[in-house]
């Protein structure tokens, strides 16, 4: 009974959704006051939620249909999965497993694949291009996500629970503050706005190129689960960075991260995919190998 | 009843603009700028009709646009209004008298409200969409 109660109300859905709902209010409040506009009201999340699962919901003919309705619920389904496990390691310590970091960084990647199969799944041509370049990106960010990990795993002795983990850095300090350490917090920082679509990485969505890219065939309650699983996400994986290089979660390094994320995403342009492929495997990937040879070192 | 009260908290827009002479659609971007904000009542522009609570047509209906303008209204998920903006859309404005008009706007699909002006200023705009609130809430 009580793995019902961790999955669908403390950590898990109900909590991840309305700290999610939350989350993403403060987003687009603080995105307003930046521009010098008023925003919307506490709650407009919520209400877009609401009208999004009140309304019809169109499957296109000639798409897979199976596909297209499953790959929304799965990708919710999974993001709360992630906000559980992380929740967990956060707030009830003695539960939990051996090797769950390794079970959440890999179920970080389902919500993408999920829209990698619905965008090219729908049978239209700007969602097949939002899934191709969707595809692309988690393929370049994916290893240097697991790079800035590893280190992580390196400076915590080879831990790999993540309540231990949370429990070594309080007792000695946390990641962030060897040269390593913040290097792989900026490299994961920078692969946590991509699995986010934030905007310099917000390739495959694109609003203003290909209009939505995969999701431009969802409507309705299908839409409202890819909508809800980001805002799922938009707790999780600030979570996890708090986890994995700050020693814990608490609200003030929660707000943090989100600033930083908001302020990124406010003052940068979009990059072109081939900007981005150049900048993971150029730029960011021999990073992430000094980060781990750093971190053997012991620096 | 319930369904439709939802919407009038988050109306998300598609324009369509079907050769408009451009005016209404920089108004329209008026609209969106700090100085009106429509933001603030949760109203924002999507690229596609599938998320689209309103289908916001501008300019005179071409010979191209308009079966296209029936097409996305079938497409788009219901319940779904329909704004008729400017003169052009509203009654053909000026080109009425000419050789080549087509159809107005509403003998292709319903339309909810007629937001007039050549182009509508940010103020009609905004009394527009209240008057969309009002009439899905049924107050009018």
């Amino acid at each position: 009974m009580r793995i019902f109660f961790y999955y669908f109300v403390f950590p898990g859905m109900l909590f991840s959704i309305l700290l999610g709902i939350f989350a993403s209010w403060f987003e687009r409040k603080i995105t307003a006051r930046i521009q010098w506009r008023v925003g919307p009201p506490f709650l407009q999340p919520l209400y877009d939620v609401l009208k999004l699962f009140s309304k019809e919901t169109v499957i296109p003919e000639r798409g897979s249909e199976v596909v297209f309705i499953m790959s929304p619920i799965i990708s919710f389904v999974v993001s709360v999965f992630v906000a559980t496990l992380v929740g967990i390691a956060q707030f009830y310590p003695e539960i939990g497993f051996q090797g769950d970091l390794i079970v959440v960084v890999y179920f970080l990647t389902i919500p993408s694949l999920c829209i990698i199969l619905g965008g090219a799944s729908s049978s239209n041509p700007l969602a097949s291009l939002g899934a191709s370049r969707e595809m692309k990106l988690v393929l370049s960010y994916e290893i240097i996500f697991w790079c800035s990990v590893a280190v992580v795993w390196i400076k915590t002795n080879g831990l790999l629970k993540l309540s231990n983990i949370i429990h070594f850095q309080t007792q000695t300090s946390p990641v962030i503050y060897s040269i390593s350490g913040f290097i792989a917090f900026v490299l994961a920082f920078i692969t946590a706005l991509a699995k986010l679509g934030r905007v310099p990485f917000d390739i495959a969505e694109a609003e203003t190129e290909i209009s939505g890219g995969p999701y431009i065939d969802y409507s309705g309650a299908l839409l409202g689960f890819f909508k809800l699983s980001q805002y799922v996400l938009l707790v999780a994986v600030p979570f996890l960075l708090c986890e994995l290089f700050l020693g814990g979660v608490n609200v003030l390094k929660y707000i943090i991260i989100l600033i930083l994320i908001i302020l990124v995403e406010n003052t940068n342009p979009r990059l072109k995919i081939t900007q981005f492929l150049w900048f993971a495997w150029i730029v960011l990937f021999p990073i992430s190998l000094i980060a781990i040879i750093l971190a053997i070192k012991g620096l | 009843m319930n369904r439709i009260k939802n919407i009038t908290k988050s109306i998300w827009v598609f324009h369509f603009a079907s050769g408009p002479c451009n005016n209404c659609d920089i108004e329209i971007l008026d609209v969106l700028t700090p100085r009106f904000d429509v933001e603030r009542f949760g109203i924002k522009l999507v690229g596609s009709v599938k998320h689209a609570d309103a289908i916001l047509v501008t300019g005179m209906l071409t010979r191209k646009g308009a079966p296209r303008l029936k097409e996305l209204y079938e497409m788009a998920p219901k319940p779904v209004v329909v704004i008729a903006f400017g003169s052009c859309a509203s009654s053909q404005g000026i080109f009425k008298p000419s050789y080549n008009r087509t159809v107005p706007v509403d003998e292709v699909v319903p339309v909810d409200v007629y937001i007039p002006g050549c182009p509508p200023r940010p103020e009609a705009i905004i009394d527009g969409i209240v008057k969309v609130i009002k009439k899905l809430r049924g107050e009018i």
